[in-house]
């Protein structure tokens, strides 16, 4: 994998390759696989995630009863009353929830780039196939955008909220996802990392503080954040607008700050929201229970 | 890390680390075990017993250990699974020392035929785990790749007797490491291979002298 969004420009920029397909071929040859292969087996991500977002049930709530439903309210309110931010926002808010429910209710998803950030890329990807009716090929080319931009975070920061706080994980995702939107609407190379700068710059310093320690609050709906902030990156890139921070340095910057965070804010359940009184309250109930 | 460790791994949530890795861990122990798991005691350190059920780290580890992978809907029922199985178990919690990664599990087995096998091992992000403990004794890989583990008396001549069977089976070693207990004692050697070793030559590396077990980790096995 690259370890710089700058490298895989170049190189898109020196053959002519388009931006998913330099990370398409590095990959290929590092598994020792074909380009073909490494294509079919995103294909198979892609498909997982669309049945992820087609098999969530409504009624469904997580062990702890915190969180399940807020898809389902979502789409009623959508296609009820119409939401403020219109209904392609509204849906990618409503898909987003749902994946991320999924994964909180022990359903099958696609960590991307983790668990607990898996609502973002399919919310953003399956939205933009069905509103401008794109091929399967050109969302599994968006795939390895997303890719080639979180392989670079990885990198030269990291994905892991253990280590950086939610910015390495709801804020990478929404990077990649941007970088993929951008691309999705014609955005070349220097569009795509644009626009992957913007995103994840609006997510730096997230705090990864979930309630109780599980992957519920405010996970679920913090992936609606990184969806929507997506699709408003790839909008400012595609107008034009840079990242006058080049996106590798954006990246950076969020390593440091993710070292930086205090243990407390670091996926362990104390600090931030999971050390507010309700939270505590909520703790001491599940503890109660036994679901802790 | 490749693409894959970036999108992906297909998974039942919540968290790629105590309910993925945790499935994995399992499911690596059985294959260690090479038979069925009729008794698991689990003991859970670190942040693993402190909110592993609220993660269903308890649900997947016995799915990983009847041999179910990481993307199985069952795992939420697994408890179910494993009664209907006749499989029994016990959960408790422990203190690893300060050295062990927070995401940590030992896991006592016994098989159908009666054998038995201790596993120390650790989710160590992502889906990713490693092994390093086995029987009592350090060890350390990532069950990726066909692992040959060999316990054996420290004395001369031990490496080349594994390094020569697999140049001559055209097997390339990804990585290899030898840990004993003290000079001429106990000492397990652990050989990470790109393809699978020959069950002959297995039970060749078995039969050698001052070889006390020889575990292997097939990949092919389901």
């Amino acid at each position: 994998m690259y370890d710089a969004l700058a490298t895989i420009c170049q190189k898109a920029k020196e053959s002519g390759l388009p931006f998913w397909e330099v990370v398409c071929r590095e990959d290929a040859q590092e598994q020792g696989i074909t380009p073909d292969t490494s294509f079919q087996s995103m294909r198979v991500m892609y498909r997982v995630m669309c049945e992820a977002d087609r098999s969530y049930e409504k009624d469904l709530k997580s062990a702890s009863g915190m969180v399940g439903t807020e898809g389902e309210k979502m789409r009623l309110y959508r296609t009820g009353t119409g939401a403020v931010s219109g209904d392609f926002m509204a849906l990618i808010c409503e898909r987003a929830l749902k994946t991320a429910a999924s994964n909180a209710c022990m359903k099958r998803i696609v960590a991307a780039p983790t668990a607990g950030s898996c609502g973002v890329l399919p919310a953003v990807l399956i939205s933009m196939q069905e509103r401008y009716r794109l091929p399967e090929d050109e969302i599994i080319r968006a795939l390895f955008v997303a890719g080639g931009i979180g392989g670079v975070i990885a990198a030269r920061a990291s994905l892991s909220g253990a280590a950086g706080g939610c910015q390495a994980e709801v804020g990478a995702a929404s990077a990649m996802a941007a970088g993929a939107a951008a691309f999705l609407r014609g955005g070349d190379e220097d569009r795509i990392i644009h626009a992957a700068a913007i995103a994840l710059k609006n997510l730096l310093g997230l705090a990864c503080d979930p309630v109780a320690g599980l992957v519920e609050v405010p996970c679920v709906k913090r992936n609606v954040i990184g969806a929507v902030g997506a699709v408003t990156a790839a909008d400012l890139s595609l107008a034009g607008i840079d990242s006058v921070i080049p996106a590798d340095e954006v990246i950076d910057a969020m390593g440091r700050i993710g070292s930086k965070l205090p243990e407390e804010i670091r996926e362990t359940g104390i600090g931030g929201l999971a050390g507010t009184p309700s939270a505590s309250a909520i703790t001491q109930r599940l503890k109660g229970e036994g679901a802790l | 890390m490749t693409l894959t460790d970036i999108i992906g791994p297909v998974m039942v949530g919540p968290s790629s680390s105590h309910t993925a890795g945790a499935a994995r861990i399992g499911k690596v122990a059985y294959k260690l075990l090479g038979e069925r798991v009729v008794h698991a005691d689990v003991f859970l350190h670190g942040s693993f017993a402190t909110t592993g059920r609220g993660h269903g780290t308890d649900r997947a580890l016995l799915a990983g250990l009847m041999g179910l992978k990481v993307d199985d809907p069952r795992i939420p029922d697994a408890f179910a699974l494993a009664e209907d199985a006749g499989m029994t178990w016990r959960f408790d919690v422990i203190d690893l020392g300060s050295e062990a990664h927070p995401n940590s599990v030992l896991l006592k087995l016994k098989g159908e035929s009666g054998k038995e096998l201790s596993v120390v091992a650790a989710s160590v992000g992502g889906a990713r785990i490693h092994v390093t403990q086995l029987d009592g004794l350090a060890v350390s890989f990532s069950g990726d790749l066909p692992t040959i583990i060999i316990h054996h008396i420290d004395q001369p001549g031990k490496i080349a007797e594994v390094a020569s069977l697999l140049e001559r089976k055209n097997i390339n070693v990804a990585s290899m490491r030898l840990y004993r207990a003290h000079r001429g004692g106990h000492a397990v050697m652990v050989f990470e291979c790109d393809s699978e070793i020959a069950e002959e030559d297995v039970a060749w590396l078995a039969a050698q002298e001052a070889t006390v077990r020889v575990i292997y980790l097939s990949q092919a096995r389901k």
